[in-house]
């Protein structure tokens, strides 16, 4: 078995190495790739088009905004999944009876320590949401910051302390809603008038020209996201380091 | 060394660097999903194949010499202003025309965002089936599952 | 409004999964009204995407995603791309997930306990990623969309039993493998002509010329045997039958017909639209031969291994392997009427898998018992089911007027025409085992007895499980057992029509 495993990956490997030799250099500006006029497009056109600078938010939210819807419907089938396999619904309401006090969390220090900085942690993950279209950033660091701040708080305080903030009722809640979010912002377009997530057609009821309320679609998009990322990666956290029991972490 | 080999490297390996490596972490991750016994093994070996991908696909829109793909218009403006702060009119020409040349490929990028997040969910899920099957079977080794398997089952 | 149906079939059950989850775990009978709706209505607007598709006004509905125009002749965002075969398997999908959803009704409750809600919401949105590979023109959208079918269906087949979940996960190694092979080759595709668009990759490779260039070559042989692992062609199979005989039934009888068909879908549009004809059969005449081969080696070993098997579930989910092979060898036999014979083969399968899946599962259910040895004597206590089985299993082994004897037969003649006999031989063989598999279950359902003495072969089991009694089952599954083997029988009476619309849109793909 081993040694035809060898095989076979030494056959894919020699079959994908055959084919870099008619690549074009690795870093050339000139491969068909880098100066198509797709690339050039996204690169040329997103400031004047969209208002945006960050050309691969812009790209995420809006060019390739359907790709980013499905991505986030990903990470919701991901969540609602492991809740799926390893949940276990048959005893006699085992999540909330089985509230076992040894689930402490960690020592005084580190207590003290998250209290102080996990506000920070959070409105920099904010931050991070809402200035995606500027800097580096967007819904999904940012949900997966603001998500992190809730495991910590679940090392920290225990996980069913942060359960008490954030219940497994209220994460499938927060992560439906964020596709609503997402899926409904598209469909407000399609109601107007025009196709599936062209946020051109929402000028109307948001502030400045056309190109700006692209600009601000994708805010709204990426709000989205966030909530549905926060809300599965604490989701995904609790399941998988309590084997489903969502009491005594770890 | 041998020049023959030299050229080679010279060739064909320098050029394309990074997809040398990216084909040498590809094989490792395959080889360990193809042929480990332990589950969470091959999963490991699923997040390097995965991880490969990514680097073969962030390689393609390298440029040289170039920057993120972010505009900044806020350092040039003030340069800008502070230099020519009459001439508004050949900023604003200035910032319409972009030199492609001076930014990555933002698509690659995007692209693998998406492969990120799938590789996520894959990994959780199949973490969660892994932890279903040791709390079924009482272990994670392959064969050993199978043996547990063999008198009462079907096949 | 016609020109907003492709992205309304997906949509209605995006949001139907997104209430159900809304509504949760206390209210499971709402849940399964929510997803009745939602795919009655996903699949009613397909079955007009189809008119309108058909009718002639729109040949091709194509649908830009955020409306964003192309640029030199590039598309720079996602689109859509309805053609006859689109609609065609999306209308199979969506209305196959519909009735399936109506054989759900009492076995979700009971299979799947408390995680109802769960269980309809991945079921929606795995129509909703089927719909959308069918569907979509950009490659990489199909990588996305093939990522959230691999993954609503390990998490629907964990939700099984413990054999389910190790099954689940050796298709999770496997699916990953076959889906990272596929993004491999679209990179390869990306790098050579910077896009991603199906129509503008043809377009490039076309305008420089690159056919003869090894990225390309590797491009295509690894989205081959990407799409090959995901649609378990033969030596590739090894995580399907498991899967989908341990899964939970109403999982079971959903991703059997659709998953590896959808693929096969993929194949075909890919051979057809990115590389085109020339390109595939005439660049290396080395490879039809090779995958013909290959697709004989499928069917027979597929029939061999079912006829092996004692399980009904196993048996067959090995049948589909072999059908897996007919419609690869199919679509490579290097003429027209072979790529069409295993579209409309595409279609006839779904139909007659699913009919015999219901059938398994509820005679299962009602034996208590999945060996062969369970059909004794059923046509005198459950004779409606069994006729469904009947029609399904006659389509199997391809008798008139279902539809499973004239997809073999123009299978069979897409054989012959193009000489290739090894392929016509499996084809017949496989039928012959086929014959011999359900004469067998048909004489076993005919004669045979049925004795007490079965009860206590499983005393523990069946003595606590009220569903094991020998009669018939409620209408909310006998109704899917009808509607299905009618439509094999439908698809069997259309099938001229549908094989010349389905000729004339590749015929207008390939000029």
């Amino acid at each position: 078995m081993k040694i035809f495993g060898l095989i076979a990956v030494l056959v894919v490997g020699a079959l994908l190495l055959s084919a870099t030799s008619d690549f074009p250099d690795w870093r050339d500006k000139d491969s068909p790739a880098n100066e198509s006029p797709v690339s050039s497009f996204y690169i040329e056109k997103t400031e004047k088009l969209t208002k945006v600078p960050n050309m691969v938010t812009a790209v995420l939210a809006d060019y390739r905004s359907y790709d980013t819807m499905f991505e986030t419907v990903v990470i919701f089938i991901a969540g609602i999944g492991i809740i799926a396999v390893l949940r276990n619904f048959d005893g006699p309401n085992s999540s909330s009876i089985k509230r076992e006090n040894n689930d402490e969390g960690g020592g005084l220090l580190a207590r003290f320590t998250c209290s102080l900085i996990l506000p920070f942690i959070q409105i920099f993950a904010l931050y991070v949401v809402a200035h995606g279209h500027h800097s580096p950033g967007g819904g999904f660091q940012g949900g997966v910051m603001l998500g992190a701040s809730y495991i910590l708080a679940a090392l920290a305080f225990g996980l069913s302390k942060a359960k008490d903030i954030f219940s497994e009722r209220r994460t499938m809640i927060f992560a439906a809603v964020g596709i609503f979010i997402y899926v409904g912002w598209g469909v407000l377009c399609l109601l107007f008038g025009k196709e599936f997530l062209n946020y051109e057609a929402l000028d109307p009821i948001l502030p400045g020209d056309a190109k700006m309320a692209r600009s601000h679609s994708m805010l709204i998009v990426e709000i989205g996201v966030a909530f549905t990322v926060t809300a599965i990666m604490f989701s995904m956290y609790s399941n998988l380091s309590t084997r489903g029991r969502l009491s005594k972490g770890l | 060394m041998d020049p023959i080999i030299a050229t080679f490297i010279e060739e064909n390996i320098v050029p394309n660097f990074n997809y040398w490596i990216y084909v040498i972490l590809m094989m490792i991750g395959l080889y360990a999903m193809i042929t480990k016994n332990n589950l969470i093994k091959k999963l490991i070996g699923m997040a390097i194949f995965q991880t490969a991908i990514i680097l073969f696909y962030v390689s393609v829109g390298v440029k040289d010499a170039a920057n993120i793909p972010i505009i900044s218009h806020h350092g040039s403006e003030h340069h800008q202003m502070t230099d020519l702060s009459s001439e508004t009119d050949s900023t604003k020409e200035i910032h319409n025309t972009i030199d492609k040349d001076k930014y990555a490929n933002p698509l690659p990028h995007v692209l693998m965002l998406t492969a990120i997040v799938v590789g996520v969910s894959t990994l959780g899920l199949a973490l969660a089936i892994s932890q279903k099957i040791y709390k079924s079977f009482g272990t994670l080794e392959e064969d050993e599952i199978l043996n547990k398997l063999r008198p009462g089952g079907h096949d | 409004m016609t020109e907003h149906f492709p992205v309304l079939i997906l949509l209605v059950p995006l949001f139907g999964a997104l209430i159900v989850v809304l509504l949760g775990r206390e209210r499971p009978d709402q849940c399964w009204v929510t997803s009745l709706i939602s795919l009655g209505v996903s699949s009613l607007i397909s079955f007009f995407t189809v008119i309108a598709v058909l009718s002639g006004k729109v040949q091709t509905l194509r649908y830009r995603m955020g409306g964003w125009p192309e640029s030199d002749g590039y598309e720079v965002g996602i689109e859509l791309r309805v053609d006859i075969l689109a609609a065609l398997v999306v209308f199979a999908v969506t209305f196959v997930g519909f009735v399936n959803t109506i054989y759900s009704k009492t076995r979700a409750g009971a299979e799947v306990r408390g995680k109802v809600p769960f269980f309809y919401a991945l079921i929606q949105l795995l129509i909703v990623g089927l719909c959308g590979i069918v569907m979509t023109n950009d490659a990489f959208n199909l990588y996305v969309l093939i990522e959230i079918t691999s993954l609503t269906s390990y998490a629907l087949i964990a939700m099984g039993n413990r054999r389910a979940a190790l099954s689940s996960f050796n298709y999770v190694i496997m699916g990953t493998i076959g889906a990272s092979f596929y993004l491999i080759g679209v990179g390869y595709l990306y790098i050579k002509t910077g896009t991603l668009n199906i129509d503008d990759i043809r377009m490039v490779l076309e305008q420089k010329n690159l056919w003869e260039h090894q990225s390309i070559i590797v491009a295509f042989i690894f989205i081959m045997l990407g799409v090959w692992t995901k649609m378990a062609f033969f030596p590739l199979h090894g995580w399907l039958p498991n899967a989908y005989a341990y899964a939970p039934s109403m999982t079971g009888t959903f991703m059997a017909p659709l998953m590896t068909k959808v693929m096969v879908y993929v194949m075909i549009r890919v051979m057809v639209w990115i590389f085109g004809n020339e390109f595939v059969y005439s660049s290396q005449p080395m490879w039809g031969e090779i995958v013909i081969w290959m697709s004989v080696l499928a069917i027979v070993a597929g029939s061999l291994l079912a006829l092996a098997r004692t399980d009904i579930k196993k048996i067959l989910t090995y049948l589909i392997v072999a059908e897996v092979g007919y419609m690869v060898g199919g679509s490579w036999l290097a003429d027209g009427v072979g790529q069409a014979g295993a579209f409309y083969h595409i279609l006839s399968d779904a139909a007659m898998t699913f009919c015999l899946f219901i059938a398994a599962s509820i005679i299962v259910l009602r034996v208590g018992d999945s060996r062969v040895n369970a059909f004794d004597g059923l046509f005198r206590k459950m004779p409606l089911t069994m006729i469904g089985f009947t029609v399904g299993a006659l389509s199997m082994i391809g008798l008139p007027p279902t539809c499973g004897f004239f997809s073999k037969w123009y299978l069979i003649s897409a054989g012959i025409e193009a000489g290739h006999w090894g392929y016509v031989c499996a084809l017949i063989f496989s039928s012959l085992v086929n014959a011999v598999i359900f004469f067998r279950i048909f004489e076993r359902a005919y004669f045979g007895k049925i004795s007490g003495v079965k009860e206590d072969h499983f005393p523990s089991d069946s003595d606590a499980n009220p569903d094991i009694r020998i009669k018939e089952v409620p209408w909310s599954m006998l109704v899917p057992l009808f509607i299905a083997s009618g439509s094999v029988l439908l698809l069997g009476i259309m099938n001229r029509s549908l094989f010349e619309w389905i000729q004339a849109a590749l015929k207008m793909m390939n000029t």
